[in-house]
């Protein structure tokens, strides 16, 4: 690395956004400018992607003009597969905001005989930068430069050494991206980043369980902090690139001490007046013993109280949930109609986790709920990887308290009796409360009973209580005697018949 | 028009040297241009262009490497980058003879 340009660089350094929100977070508020990064990743992993965002949002929000140099795709290719993402390159090179240097191979015949430079590429980029005075600069990809010259390899090390040095002499702040052969590995083909990058950023593209997951990772800050680790990422239309943040970047909210109401009034006298407001709760329990009903009278009683409500839900139609809420004497047909209640069903296979975790922040951001739950996790935790569906609650648990909404989540236990469900064991230390429905066997009668097995910040009812479910919804009774074991993985009938 | 040598097999051969500005290895790259230009007694015109003058010549040319010598005739053009020291291999890698 030449020293000289290590001299003025300012202390603090200051920030290019990226205009992908959560990578910015990733690395204190942008990239370092007039420094080079290098992003790496195998071919798909949307370093292009990456690349074009990074002038587009130089472009359309902060008026910085950009370069785009490509060794690799045509302008006009460049210009239709980025068209998708809401990027008009066309109009940004009319304005003058964005110019190419097209280096993408030509048919040409030719031969390199000898010593040589590149100069003419120089030239090229220093006219372009100049032409509309750029700020930001991509050059995409050096794989295939260094493929061009092969047999040369030290010269184009040397030459994109001048290169970068000249563009940084100018303020620029340069993007150069790499092609990787494997996930994890060496960092570039041509081992780039060893001697001209300050920074380092990996896009991954690897296939986790038959399922595509795509991170974003800050290898390397020159002189500068950055979380470390994988982020997902996911590529959405007319958006671009969008890394789904963990919460452990976040700082953590104020609790409130406001309470909402469950919907239930024995079970908000059981939690010690109800809900906390920017709490979230887990509901777990085997199939049929109430998971859904409790969902329906959690909305039902915020719709009651003037809230809005939301449910996503995975495992059951809407046409099965009204029929449910109908049974129970909850009409959410007039909720909906009045505006107060949004159902918004789907199946957990038709997109990826990161992706549902954004339609669920942006349905939250359209909507405005005060109280949302998600009808279940289990369904979700179906198709995702281990660690992915611990990262989706982590955000989503993180999401939901930071905009202090009440939350509600549920889990399905695998076994009808006892027994804890996987999604329980990844949320229970996520979640504020935790609310047990079980059967259990009382002499020859098959009963449910729930008890609160948590509740952060409060005094709770640790009584197990019998239930039952009618027409008009779920009546709670009276403690359960004897019945200390049904909660545990092998429940027996309770030793005292009562 | 006046014969003053025997007659060329058509047109004088056109090719275009790309530079940049006043180094060594443009300095070189002239001598060499030279040196080619004796070799077919002047009946070849190599064309300077200095792309650090001309703007946007590279560009057009989409030259990345300097010096690059280059006949845009052919189709597609036919580039040598790099060393001109060796005058025969040169002017057969542009299928020309030399004349002296």
């Amino acid at each position: 690395m030449a020293s000289d340009e290590e001299t003025d660089l300012d202390p603090v350094l200051g920030r290019v956004k990226t205009g992908i929100e959560a990578f910015d977070d990733l690395v204190m508020g942008g990239l370092p400018r007039g420094r080079m990064t290098i992003v790496g990743g195998t071919p798909g992993s949307g370093k292009t992607v990456f690349a074009t965002q990074f002038l587009a949002h130089g472009i359309t929000d902060l008026d910085e003009a950009g370069v785009f140099v490509t060794f690799e795709e045509s302008p006009a290719e460049i210009a239709v597969n980025m068209a998708s993402f809401g990027w008009d390159i066309g109009r940004w090179r009319a304005a003058g905001k964005m110019a190419f240097v097209d280096a993408s191979p030509r048919d040409r015949d030719e031969v390199v005989l000898g010593e040589f430079d590149l100069s003419g590429l120089m030239a090229r980029i220093l006219h372009a930068v100049e032409a509309v005075s750029a700020k930001r600069i991509v050059l995409d990809s050096l794989t295939q430069l260094f493929d061009h010259f092969i047999a040369d390899q030290t010269v184009v090390r040397r030459e994109l050494l001048r290169i970068t040095a000249a563009l940084k002499q100018r303020g620029l702040t340069v993007l150069m991206t790499a092609e990787r052969n494997s996930e994890y590995g060496e960092i570039s083909r041509h081992r780039i980043e060893e001697f001209v990058a300050d920074n380092v950023v990996i896009l991954r593209n690897s296939l986790d369980r038959e399922r595509r997951r795509r991170t974003i990772e800050v290898l390397k800050m020159r002189g500068s902090r950055h979380v470390e680790g994988e982020v997902p990422i996911t590529l959405l239309e007319q958006k671009g690139m969008i890394a789904v943040p963990l919460s452990s970047l976040r700082l953590e909210q104020e609790s409130s001490t406001k309470r909402v109401t469950s919907g239930n009034e024995e079970l908000d006298r059981m939690c010690g007046g109800g809900f906390f407001r920017d709490s979230v709760t887990l509901v777990s329990g085997a199939t049929g013993t109430g998971k859904t009903l409790l969902v329906t009278n959690f909305l039902a009683g915020g719709v009651a109280a003037g809230e809005r409500a939301l449910l996503v839900g995975y495992e059951e139609s809407r046409g099965q949930l009204f029929r449910n809420a109908r049974g129970w004497g909850v009409d959410f047909e007039a909720m909906e109609a009045d505006g107060r209640l949004k159902i918004v069903c789907l199946y957990p296979e038709a997109q990826g986790l990161p992706d549902h975790l954004l339609m669920i922040r942006q349905l939250v951001e359209e909507f405005q709920p005060d109280r949302i739950a998600v009808d279940s996790l289990s369904a979700l935790e179906r198709i995702a990887p281990e660690t992915g569906f611990r990262e989706f609650l982590i955000s989503l648990t993180s999401f939901i308290k930071k905009r202090e909404i009440a939350g509600l989540c549920t889990a399905t236990s695998k076994s009808l009796v006892g027994g804890q469900s996987a999604s329980e064991q990844h949320i229970s230390t996520l979640t504020d409360s935790i609310i047990l429905l079980r059967y259990f066997q009382q002499a020859d009668l098959m009963n449910r009973g729930l008890v609160v097995l948590k509740m952060r910040g409060s005094e709770h009812d640790k009584h197990i209580r019998r239930f039952t479910i009618d027409a008009s919804g779920m009546h709670l009774g009276e403690p359960l005697g004897g019945a200390s074991d049904i909660f545990d993985d092998s429940p027996t009938a309770p030793q005292t018949g009562s | 028009m006046t014969a003053p040598s025997p007659p060329a097999p058509g047109p004088i051969p056109l090719l275009r040297l790309y530079v940049a500005g006043q180094t060594p290895g443009a300095r070189r790259a002239l001598e060499g241009r030279q040196r080619l230009i004796d070799a077919m007694a002047g009946q070849i015109v190599i064309e300077i262009v200095d792309i650090l003058s001309d703007r946007t010549a590279a560009e057009t040319a989409g030259i990345l490497a300097t010096p690059t010598l280059s006949d845009e005739s052919s189709r597609p053009p036919r580039r040598l980058i790099g060393d001109l020291t060796d005058v025969d291999q040169v002017l057969g890698f542009f299928g020309l003879t030399r004349r002296i």
